[in-house]
């Protein structure tokens, strides 16, 4: 990524969102939008911007599940890791995604297509076991539906 | 604010409005359990081993956070809270990695002392944490060992609201959530200033200095090696406390025995150099004013000091611009072994590389200053080696000498002779005092304008004070001076000083010159200090300092006699060129991202 190009985004981003602390969180979702991930120079540069230290910016980026610090798939699956999801079979739905994406949770394949990573609650739990992919959220699941769910995108 | 009354145990209080529960239990003597408290941070309220009964509420409260309200009814001692409170501690225990008796925090754990409280004798998870984590060395000066935190965020806290730097934070959450640095790389890797407070304010043994201890064993013993011992002012006022002296009891003439018993060759004192520091940086600052008055070449004022190494790595990651406001000076331990290692060596005949210079320090950054290469002569450093307060008394006990038994007397000479002076150094504000004290003198040929040379509105504890100095009489060579009112302005924990050097660089700062410390009341409050360190211990110690000073017969850093010696028969004049070769440095700019 050019260094220009993402100091350009970060003054965009400040002309709406503002300078104050509170404004860190918001910015960086709309990074993580624009650029999947948040990584290293991505971080460093909102933290330059807003004046506060990089562990600052990384403590708050790393406590979000959807943001990222490290880069991800062009499609990042979520599972549900609550109970709700937990009880109704949850742990098939990510054996069968594991198998037949052959990566194991947390990783991503190597064509950077997938990811594999779990989510808090989503807010289905009466529909477990439920996923996201991406901005999409897939609920009722059985191993079979999640697979053709997930190969769908392409 | 509003007074109200609450009940605690059956009996009624008075209370203000905006009181915690701790802070009426407190006040009254009544015990509650704290760990992730400390008065010297904002509450967080995060490991709730302090909860109370307050009726009418479902859940049990954690006192520390908790505000008092009209007509609370308290109780601190019921079942409930009892059990919860001992769960909390097992919980704290099964997924801390305990190796107790041989942690450097041992019978020094706030973790060890509440499992000592409730009285454990079993473990509930019986499953041991094990060293599942890497202990993080990279850091010069400190290791961190993940495997023993328990996720207080005291060092956090001190991080950032004490010292301003944040360069740890929580990272990750939930089982996952850790204590790092940026990216969760090692703390050697990002912006760290060596202070030690999160050393300091750390209950358990996840945090501890690096230990220098067997390699002094090993020069004491080699009999080729003359090892040289210089202790800081700070240490005097408080390694008492390691051996159960109440907090500010003066212990410097014990503390000489006990270095002279433990084999070290030379008991000199730091303040010898704190003087000599005095001297150079007295004549730094009349140089600097004597340019910005007269015309000249415009000088970077305010000026600022460089005793302490936090604030000098501070200054150069935040606010490397104004450099050239630092002065020059090395700090005192650095003076010291550059004195040591040329002209004592010369003195005394002895090869400077067989000398050892041992200091012991209040402080763990100087364990990193010592270790700059600026700061060493021919490849050879000034300093050996660094102990801090709490190292000097674990080596003590190793010799089996308890402080009790030690007579008074004296630091060899002629290093060790020092005025009071050099003494408050270990206090914040007292290096502005000791400065202001020759200069003015200097200057105008009389004593400063204070009641028995106290200059006591740079004394105190507030974060930022101000002060000024209206010279009247200025001598011949000084008449620039006349009349001028030279302002002065200390600062201490680099939270503070980053506030004030804001200041300085947008131009609104009207000081000429300005005292930072590092830490909270100095290097009294230093990082490498005897555990554990609160407001009102930090008050004991800096009264033993002032009255250290006020017994002093020499309380004015020009009149030590052994450093005019200095300048008559080696260095010749204050800021000479040999003086600028031995005793200056320069600093590095680092940045920030």
């Amino acid at each position: 990524m050019l260094r220009e190009t993402l100091l350009r985004k970060l003054d965009h981003l400040i002309e709406f969102h503002g300078k104050a602390r509170e404004s860190v969180l918001p910015v960086l979702q709309d990074l993580q939008a624009t650029y999947g991930y948040l990584g290293e120079e991505t971080i460093n540069e909102v933290a330059r911007t807003f004046g506060i230290s990089q562990t600052e910016v990384f403590s708050v980026a790393s406590f979000y599940h959807f943001l990222n610090t490290k880069e991800k798939g062009k499609y990042v699956i979520r599972i549900c890791r609550t109970i709700s999801c937990e009880l109704r079979d949850k742990a098939n739905i990510l054996r069968a995604l594991e198998s037949e994406l052959g990566i194991r949770m947390g990783e991503t394949t190597h064509d950077k297509k997938y990811s594999l990573d779990y989510a808090n609650c989503m807010g289905m739990c009466d529909r477990g076991p439920s996923m996201m992919v991406n901005d999409d959220l897939y609920a009722d699941l059985t191993p079979s539906k999640a697979v053709d769910i997930v190969l769908s995108y392409r | 604010m509003a007074e109200l009354r609450i009940t605690i145990n059956g009996a009624s209080y008075k209370a203000l409005d905006g009181m915690t529960i701790l802070d009426v239990c407190r006040r009254e003597g009544i015990h509650i359990p704290t760990l992730c408290n400390h008065p010297d941070l904002q509450t967080r309220g995060i490991c709730r081993i302090c909860v109370v009964d307050v009726k009418g509420s479902k859940t049990l409260q954690a006192a520390c956070s908790t505000p008092v309200e009209a007509g609370m009814v308290i109780s601190t001692t019921t079942d409930r809270v009892r059990k919860s409170r001992k769960t909390i501690v097992e919980l704290l225990l099964a997924n801390h990695y305990t190796d107790c008796t041989v942690c450097p925090k041992n019978l020094n754990c706030e973790l060890q002392s509440l499992a000592n409280e409730f009285g454990l004798t079993d473990l509930r998870w019986k499953e041991r944490r094990e060293r599942t984590i890497p202990q993080d060395d990279s850091s010069p000066v400190f290791i961190r060992d993940n495997n023993k935190c328990v996720l207080c965020q005291r060092c956090v806290r001190a991080c950032d609201e004490m010292q301003g730097v944040y360069a740890v934070a929580n990272l990750f959450k939930g089982d996952s959530m850790i204590v790092g640095s940026a990216f969760n790389k090692p703390i050697g890797e990002v912006v760290c200033i060596n202070c030690g407070q999160c050393v300091a304010h750390c209950p358990t043994g996840a945090l501890s200095e690096k230990y220098c201890i067997e390699d002094i064993w090993k020069a004491i013993d080699d009999p080729k090696k003359v090892v040289v011992v210089q202790t800081a002012p700070a240490i005097r006022a408080a390694l008492g406390e390691e051996f159960g002296y109440p907090a500010g009891t003066r212990v410097t003439g014990k503390m000489a025995s006990a270095l002279r018993t433990m084999g070290f060759d030379y008991v000199f004192d730091t303040q010898f150099a704190a003087d000599l520091t005095i001297m150079e940086e007295g004549y730094e600052l009349l140089g600097r004013l004597r340019s910005a008055l007269t015309g000249g070449e415009a000088p970077a004022l305010p000026m600022t000091t460089s005793c302490s190494p936090g604030w000098i790595k501070f200054q150069e990651h935040f606010f490397p611009e104004l450099l050239p406001n630092v002065s020059t000076c090395k700090s005192p331990q650095q003076m010291f072994g550059a004195v040591v290692k040329s002209f004592w060596a010369g003195k005394m005949g002895i090869d400077p590389e067989n000398i050892v210079c041992v200091s012991v320090m209040p402080c763990t950054a100087k364990k990193f200053e010592s270790i700059r290469p600026e700061m060493a002569r021919n490849g050879r450093p000034d300093v050996d080696y660094v102990l801090t307060t709490r190292e000097l008394a674990v080596m003590i006990k190793q010799a089996g000498i308890d402080l009790h038994d030690m007579k008074n007397s004296t630091f060899d000479n002629p290093l060790g002779e020092s005025t009071g002076a050099a003494t408050i150094f270990a206090a914040s504000g007292g290096v502005m005092e000791a400065a202001l004290r020759t200069a003015y003198e200097v200057v105008t040929g009389r004593e400063v304008p204070f009641k028995n040379l106290d200059i006591s509105p740079v004394r105190g504890m507030d974060g930022v004070r101000e002060a000024s100095i209206k010279i009247n009489g200025a001598q011949k060579d000084w008449s620039f001076l006349e009349g001028v009112e030279l302002k002065v302005l200390v600062a201490h924990g680099t939270a503070n000083a980053k506030k004030v050097m804001n200041a300085v660089r947008e131009g609104t700062m009207a000081a000429h010159f300005i005292e930072i410390m590092t830490c909270p009341g100095g290097c009294l409050g230093g990082g490498g200090q005897p555990l554990p360190g609160t407001p009102e211990i930090r008050l004991a110690r800096a009264k033993a300092i002032y009255e250290e000073d006020a017994d002093s017969p020499l309380r004015k850093s020009h009149e030590n006699p052994s450093v005019k010696k200095l300048y008559e028969d080696f260095l010749g004049a204050p800021n000479s060129h040999l003086a600028h070769e031995l005793l200056h440095t320069h600093y590095t700019a680092r940045g920030q991202y």
